[in-house]
């Protein structure tokens, strides 16, 4: 069953709202990419919930003129009116007022949504048949959904991206650097306004399949999680369109394939999950790596620091140090060097007497600086300068 | 309107409502300062997954349970958030984004699987509560208010956030002084010893207290409204930190009574026969007051002019 709806084999709406989904998912996660190299995830949270006002709206006006309220293009078009107006209330509050953008999107995000809560309940009293439904939007769903809107979804998404997709170069030159951006003639205002709408498109597209609340979370999950792969910007925005589609399109999935599933949430969920992996398992600067990385580092400081200890004929008792070095063959469980130790710790100590020298020489100063402890001087100098230093650090020995 | 018909059936959502709006506000002020303003909005969305298990272990819809739950949730999250920021090295606003829609989506889900179709437990419930429903039943007046009887039979919720108040105004008094100077310059306070961290959990713990308790009455819309609209116009109207909360609770009652009232017998001076969300539009209300303060208050101005 999972498989099925996995390989669009659930019937054509089931299918339709699972490439809808993909589409969606791509096109959120590059385009909160920009927005998280932007340090703008949340502004996302204002604008999608600035929607619900225009749903309700266009809802109350579309009955008013003797239409349709649950027209789907009608309320998406509500939507992203309220939406633009919610935003422009962000940017207003935030540079023409001595507000912070977080409180500027907190305090937009509240009043449009209680707002919208009072027109839905404004609605509820119209009694007007076919009112149910709006809720929907709340936290999405794509049960029962009609053929033309599956179309208009699956359309919309992939407008999105490919929009996404054509833009994308003045948007990560303005993400990663506007004024490199700016020197290199991208319109800065205009691309900011682009990226606002396309996360705006993203909402509106999303909010019959995730919901409000939740559309958010695909605009900022894959983004933050592909950040974990890799520090390249263009990488970052095409892992996280990757698991912005992969979550779309395996979310939908599984609700369409079992009851009771609300597709929203486990679109969401699924992102997550693969935030979680991106977490612990990514290379360089997922958990795990950063653990180990760590740990081998430690191993690396109490094994040099225990073989000079052995090399100054120093007895061990820290029990990290005495185990490396016992693994490693070069003491006995007793801290007894071996001969393989004894000739460990010679050369580590001719390393830090190497050292030495180079650290008391003004001239090597840049070498100096790469002096931790742990590191051969055979790997910061040449073997010619690192015989240099040997021959003056003789001197000094055959003096005495 | 007669005492017969207000006191039992307006007079308790109005204190509750006033009440939840200045236990949010005080808090707020703080976290508006110290740019953490979106905070109470990511607790009250975590809520939600909190009551929801809550209800799950313990099977019965009690308050307690719900309320343990919903305050585990809130912890849960700010340290989810605080992991994922530090270990992750990802910016707070981002780190949050992705907690608090996680815990949100799993509440949903978990509110679908389970069978709580039968119980007073929805997504729409939580979302913008039922302040309207927390009526008095057993006054008969406003006589009924020195009657031991009938006050014994007020809404539970009004005595869970008369209490929360008390305390979020007792903790904000007694901490007062370190909690300003931790807000307005943290490396000052570090250096006259001040555990600056312990500080900053605090306040985030009083703010889930504050959202918790709240939330039980009058579900999360308000929550998220009053902890950041009455501060932030506070904040356009002064410059020092004592009006700037007095107008922030000053700013809250007006939402609360405004809304509540508009909600309740706005609807009826228009010839519509049924009243509003009464939570939403205390959240309107109290952005129609930022709106105004943003228009006309006399500190609006940026702090640093552009050139």
């Amino acid at each position: 069953m999972l498989f099925d709806a996995l390989t669009l084999g659930l019937g054509y709406n089931a299918s339709l709202v699972t490439l809808g989904a993909t589409a969606l998912g791509i096109a959120a996660g590059v385009t909160g990419t920009f927005l998280y190299l932007r340090k703008r995830a949340l502004v996302s949270d204002a604008i999608s919930h600035a929607t619900l006002p225009g749903v309700a709206l266009a809802f109350i006006v579309a009955v008013a003129l003797g239409g349709d309220g649950r027209s789907l293009p009608v309320l998406l078009l509500g939507s992203a009116i309220s939406a633009g107006l919610g935003l422009l209330a962000v940017q207003w509050l935030a540079t023409r007022t001595r507000l912070t953008e977080d409180a500027a999107i907190g305090a937009v995000l509240s009043v449009f949504f209680g707002l919208g809560i009072v027109l839905l309940t404004v609605i509820q009293t119209l009694a007007t048949a076919g009112q149910a439904g709006l809720e929907d939007f709340l936290l999405g769903s794509t049960a029962g959904m009609l053929r033309s809107e599956a179309l208009l979804i699956a359309v919309g998404g992939a407008l999105t991206l490919a929009l996404t997709l054509i833009l994308r170069r003045p948007m990560l030159m303005t993400a990663f650097d506007p004024a490199h951006a700016g020197a290199m003639g991208v319109n800065l205002n205009r691309t900011d306004i682009a990226m606002m709408g396309l996360v705006m498109a993203v909402t509106v597209v999303g909010l019959k399949i995730v919901g409000l609340i939740l559309i958010v979370a695909l605009l900022i999950i894959p983004p933050v999680a592909a950040r974990f792969w890799s520090d390249r910007a263009d990488r970052v925005v095409l892992l996280s369109g990757l698991i912005g589609g992969a979550s779309g399109w395996i979310g939908a999935a599984i609700s369409a394939s079992a009851a009771d599933v609300p597709t929203g949430p486990v679109i969401v969920l699924v992102a997550f999950v693969l935030f979680s992996l991106s977490f612990f398992l990514a290379p360089g600067r997922g958990v795990m790596a950063a653990a180990l990385n760590a740990f081998a580092f430690r191993r690396r400081v109490h094994l040099r620091q225990g073989l000079l200890s052995l090399a100054h004929g120093q007895p061990i008792y820290e029990s990290l140090t005495l185990r490396l070095l016992h693994r490693q063959g070069y003491a006995g469980r007793d801290g007894v060097p071996t001969d393989a130790g004894c000739a460990a710790a010679a050369r580590a100590r001719l390393d830090e007497e190497r050292w030495a020298v180079v650290r008391a020489d003004p001239s090597l100063e840049l070498a100096a600086a790469r002096y931790d402890g742990l590191t051969p001087l055979q790997e910061v100098l040449t073997a010619d300068q690192v015989a240099e230093i040997d021959s003056r650090r003789a001197r000094p020995e055959a003096a005495t | 309107m007669s005492g017969a018909e207000f006191v039992p059936l307006s007079l308790a959502p109005l204190v509750i409502g006033v009440l939840v709006a200045v236990t949010c506000a005080l808090p707020g002020n703080f976290l508006l300062l110290r740019r953490q303003a979106l905070v109470g909005d990511a607790i009250s969305h975590v809520v939600l997954p909190g009551i929801v298990a809550g209800f799950l272990v313990s099977g019965v819809i009690a308050t307690w349970p719900m309320l343990l739950g919903a305050a585990g949730a809130a912890l849960l999250a700010v340290v989810l958030i605080e992991a994922i920021r530090r270990l992750g090295r990802i910016e707070p606003g981002a780190a949050m984004g992705v907690v608090f829609t996680t815990l949100f989506a799993a509440g949903v889900l978990l509110l679908e699987q389970s069978d709580t179709s039968d119980v007073h437990l929805d997504v729409e419930h939580a979302l913008y509560g039922n302040l309207e429903s927390l009526i008095w039943l057993d006054a008969t007046g406003w006589a009924s208010l020195l009657d031991p009887a009938a006050l014994a039979g007020l809404p539970p919720e009004l005595f869970r956030i008369a209490a929360a108040c008390a305390l979020v105004t007792g903790l904000l008094a007694i901490f007062w002084r370190p909690l300003k100077i931790a807000t307005f310059d943290e490396g000052f306070a570090a250096s006259l010893g001040l555990p600056v961290q312990a500080i900053s959990l605090g306040l985030i713990v009083v703010a889930a207290i504050a959202a918790v308790a709240a939330f039980d009455a009058v579900g999360s819309i308000i929550v998220i409204a009053m902890f950041i609209c009455p501060p932030a116009a506070a904040r356009l109207m002064t410059d020092r930190l004592g009006a700037q909360v007095a107008w922030s609770v000053a700013f809250a009652v007006v939402s609360a009574v405004a809304g509540y009232v508009l909600a309740g017998y706005g609807p009826l001076w228009f010839g519509a026969r049924d009243a509003v969300s009464a939570a939403g539009m205390i959240a309107t209300v109290s952005g129609l007051i930022l709106a105004i303060a943003a228009l006309a208050g006399p500190r609006r101005r940026p702090l640093q002019p552009r050139a």
